[in-house]
């Protein structure tokens, strides 16, 4: 089943600019782990927004789990497509963490022991159990985004859309993050939809697609996309240090693989460098 | 202008139980026209550190009512510090702090936000307004071609943003204009905090660029803070890696980046092409590089050719 | 980082912490009403004990909550001068020009300021002791009569314990900001009145701008998280009244009635 189907959605702010979405069809499977890659300013963040209804599409129509989103339906699909920000200050509602994380589960109604639970199973998720009575402000960027992966978690949602959270952690708490994500993926069997401009990041995915101008302009496994370098700079996106080296490589006639993973490029320039001798 | 630091000590909320060292008995010269790295993690020290060298946090010797620490029975009195930038002695109260802040020009993380004026041309020119000789405000003709050359040279048309709102830039434009706000007074040194925080692979690509730009041309010594050890290994000429407040070492990264198990101990990374030097060497390939990506591409071709 | 010495909350487990917010609010009134009816150093001292007891079985180290008075310590070294300097009487121990030091003003402003640090003290210890959150929802209980006339409390308590939340951000972005501006040649401490207030500018608006920004950006995720204003919401700590809350009640009517006494029987200091 698809968890979020767009089809033809059209958005535009209003301003002269034009669309920030333009006749987009986009789908995602229940249980994938789905990359969306994009410069800055290519309609990405804009498009996690209107999967979960903080923006309305002009034209088309978003659906969610084969329902489609309106006013209704609203509430009913905020519960099972989370959002992730990206600013780690600005997301937290209360000071404490287990306060925090207890917000979306309060707004939903829920019973109190039902509230608690789902504390502890949010908490665990994300291995911050231990900062529970902690002061928000106290925690570093990383914990601070863990913490709102947490307070996502906490109305069980089927779908985590995260827009670019680890944009502004240091590389510490990006792979903190990633690997959070990960384990939500494989071991809660959470849908994903991972907003980046890091293609590193993009790795992980089963599955990735690069957005220009409000548009989808590539799509394919993440390896299918890194390999096609020249057209990811038309769409003003940098291969990753690695490929670039690989790239490099391959231009000065060195018989290396695509490839953005140190130990396999490194196991090709090392065949290189001594089957010549 | 060389900077010089000797003993330099720092200790927040001092006196208090929330008193932190955050920095102990840092000695460390920075010579003129380096491009300067500075790594560590958060509360390493390394931004107490940076925010010294133009007085955002003054040395205790250079405020009024300084008393001299007295030693303990049998010990020796703690080294004073000692902090110079140029000819300005940072331990004196006498010295001049805004004509330093002119000579040293900060550009603290996600600088866009710091923009406040109408236009970007008011913007810019702030600095240059506050560094003014008193009596010598800077005619229409000296501000109009400060900000001019400032804005065209971190890439920006003078014509075409001068009367625009700094708000109305892009994301990236609003950071370039920010930088030239700081280097409008032609500071002899810059200091960046995270330059390139925040934005998307190719962004960060322009503003180191931007950098080298400004290095040659505009200010002698840049001094950056950053986490990204890629973007350290390709720019820097030394490295300071701080730890706890502890200057751990000030090396070149053709040297620095050798010591993987020790940076991993402090719980720092290595760049990318360190990494790729490792992993050959445990393939037997010993491959020697500065670790910039040009230096480990020719130092690979070499070899093949060589075995050629 | 700095930290913030007032109206922060001090993460412990203690006596204190666990009262009902409800209870500290009605405590804290109390309190307040004590101090101002206290005319002799007897009540203050009654007051003061109270305090103490307080802050000892709170386990918030005591030099935390003396820094608290720190905020306040312009406001009460200047009444203390203008106090001591001027409030006349008749014991002189000296004099010259318009000033007269007197044995009547040197008790008044001890006086003074007394109370001044026993109201900060005791207000901080209310933030110090409870969560933003168990504050909002202690005021939200205790205002519920208003909502029959259809006062928004929910979202008033809202408003103010994301308010609480946000202060540290606040002041650290200050600080920030501040510091870059001054790196660009700002000054902030020479000059007249207009010129200070001139130089303020540029900190301003950078901060009411990131207000607005992470305001809307708190939006979108509260939103997101299904908050709907108080419809249906339910609430994971539920405020009980227990047999603490009984014992602190009855300090606190002892604290009023035990001043009260001291008032008609002995007397006014001052």
């Amino acid at each position: 089943m698809n968890a979020i189907e767009c089809k033809d959605v059209c958005f535009s702010y209003g301003e002269e600019g034009g669309f920030a979405i333009s006749h987009l069809n986009f789908s995602v499977e229940e249980g994938e782990f789905v990359a969306i890659l994009g410069h800055n300013g290519s309609g990405k963040s804009t498009l996690a927004r209107l999967f979960n209804g903080l923006l309305e599409a002009d034209a088309g129509e978003v659906d969610i789990f084969g329902v489609k989103l309106d006013e209704k339906t609203l509430y009913e699909a905020r519960k099972r497509v989370g959002l992730v920000f990206q600013n780690p200050d600005n997301q937290t509602v209360a000071s404490i963490v287990e306060d925090d994380v207890a917000f979306g589960a309060e707004n939903v109604g829920l019973p109190r022991e039902e509230i608690g639970q789902r504390i502890r199973f949010a908490l665990s998720a994300v291995g911050m159990e231990e900062y529970r009575s902690s002061l928000v402000s106290r925690l570093s960027g990383g914990q601070k985004q863990r913490v709102a992966i947490a307070g996502v978690l906490a109305l069980k949602p089927s779908v985590i859309v995260l827009d670019e959270s680890t944009a502004m952690l240091d590389p510490r708490g990006r792979r903190e993050i990633m690997q959070v994500v990960e384990k939500l993926n494989k071991e809660e069997h959470i849908t994903v939809v991972l907003i980046t401009h890091f293609l590193e990041e993009a790795m992980m995915a089963s599955r990735a697609v690069v957005m220009n101008r409000g548009e989808i302009v590539m799509h394919g496994t993440p390896k299918e996309i890194f390999s096609r370098h020249e057209e990811l700079l038309t769409y003003n996106l940098a291969l990753p240090r690695i490929g670039e080296i690989c790239k490099k490589l391959q231009a000065a006639g060195l018989g290396v693989r695509d490839t953005l993973d140190i130990e396999e490029l490194a196991e090709d320039i090392a065949g290189e460098l001594t089957c010549a001798s | 202008m060389r900077i010089v630091a000797e003993h330099l000590t720092h200790t927040y909320n001092a006196g208090s139980p929330f008193a932190v060292k955050a920095l102990d008995d840092v000695s460390l010269t920075i010579e003129e026209g380096e491009f300067f790295g500075v790594i560590g993690h958060t509360g390493s020290g390394k931004s107490t550190f940076v925010q010294h060298l133009n007085a955002l946090i003054r040395l205790p010797s250079s405020l009024k009512h300084y008393k001299k620490p007295k030693a303990k029975k049998g010990q020796l009195p703690p080294p004073e510090p000692i902090l110079k930038v140029g000819d300005f002695d940072l331990s004196s109260r006498k010295t001049d702090f805004r004509a330093l802040r002119k000579n040293v020009g900060m550009v603290f993380q996600y600088p866009e936000y710091q923009l406040f004026a109408e236009t970007v041309y008011e913007d810019v020119a702030f600095g240059l307004k506050n560094f003014a000789e008193k009596g010598h405000a800077p005619t229409k003709e000296e501000t109009d071609a400060a900000v001019k050359e400032a804005l065209e040279i971190v890439g920006l048309d003078f014509q075409a943003v001068k009367d625009m709102s700094p708000f109305d830039l892009s994301g990236g434009q609003k950071r370039r204009a920010a930088i030239a706000g700081v280097i409008v007074t032609r500071p002899e040194i810059l200091v960046l905090d995270e330059p390139a925080a925040g934005l998307d692979p190719l962004g960060k690509r322009e503003i180191m660029e931007l950098l080298h730009t400004i290095h040659g041309k505009w200010c002698k010594t840049v001094v950056i803070v950053s986490h990204d050890m890629d973007e350290i290994a390709e720019n820097c000429t030394r490295v300071a890696v701080f730890s706890e407040g502890r200057l751990v070492y000030a090396l070149p990264p053709k040297e620095l980046f050798q010591k993987a198990e020790e940076l991993k101990s402090l719980g720092l990374d290595i760049p990318l092409t360190a990494k790729l030097v490792l992993a050959l060497k445990a393939r037997g390939v010993e491959l020697s590089c500065d670790f910039t990506t040009e230096g480990l591409l020719s130092a690979i071709l070499e070899r093949k050719e060589g075995k050629a | 980082m700095k930290d913030v010495a007032f109206g922060q909350y001090y993460p412990v487990s203690s006596f204190v912490h666990k009262l009902d917010p409800r209870l500290k609010l009605v405590f804290l009134i109390a309190f307040i009403v004590a101090i101002f009816l206290a005319n002799n150093f007897y009540g203050l001292a009654a007051c003061a004990a109270v305090l103490i007891l307080t802050i000892a079985f709170s386990r918030v180290p005591i030099w935390k909550v003396l820094r608290s008075v720190r905020a306040v310590l312009f406001l009460v070294l200047f009444t203390t001068a203008l106090n001591v300097l001027f409030y006349g009487g008749e014991t002189v121990y000296a004099h010259w020009g318009i000033f007269t030091i007197t044995k009547e003003g040197i008790i008044f402003s001890a006086f003074l300021v007394l109370r001044i640090m026993l109201l900060v003290m005791c207000s901080s210890m209310l933030t110090y002791t409870t969560t933003p959150v168990a504050l909002t929802d202690g005021l939200e209980s205790l205002l519920t009569p208003l909502k029959w006339i259809r006062f928004p409390v929910h979202a008033l308590a809202l408003i103010m314990s994301l308010a609480l939340r946000m202060i540290p951000s606040l002041m650290e972005e200050t600080e920030r900001i501040k510091n870059a501006q001054k790196a660009r040649g700002a000054d902030f401490e020479s000059g007249g009145l207009i010129k200070r207030v001139k130089a303020i500018v540029p900190i301003l608006i950078p901060l009411l701008l990131s207000s607005f920004r992470r305001a809307d950006e708190l939006g979108e995720a509260m939103e997101s998280r299904c908050y709907m204003g108080d419809k249906h919401r339910t609430k994971y700590k539920k405020l009980r009244f227990s047999w603490r809350d009984l014992l602190a009640f009855l300090l606190g009517a002892a604290l009023v009635t035990g001043v009260v006494l001291l008032r008609v029987y002995l007397g006014a200091t001052v």
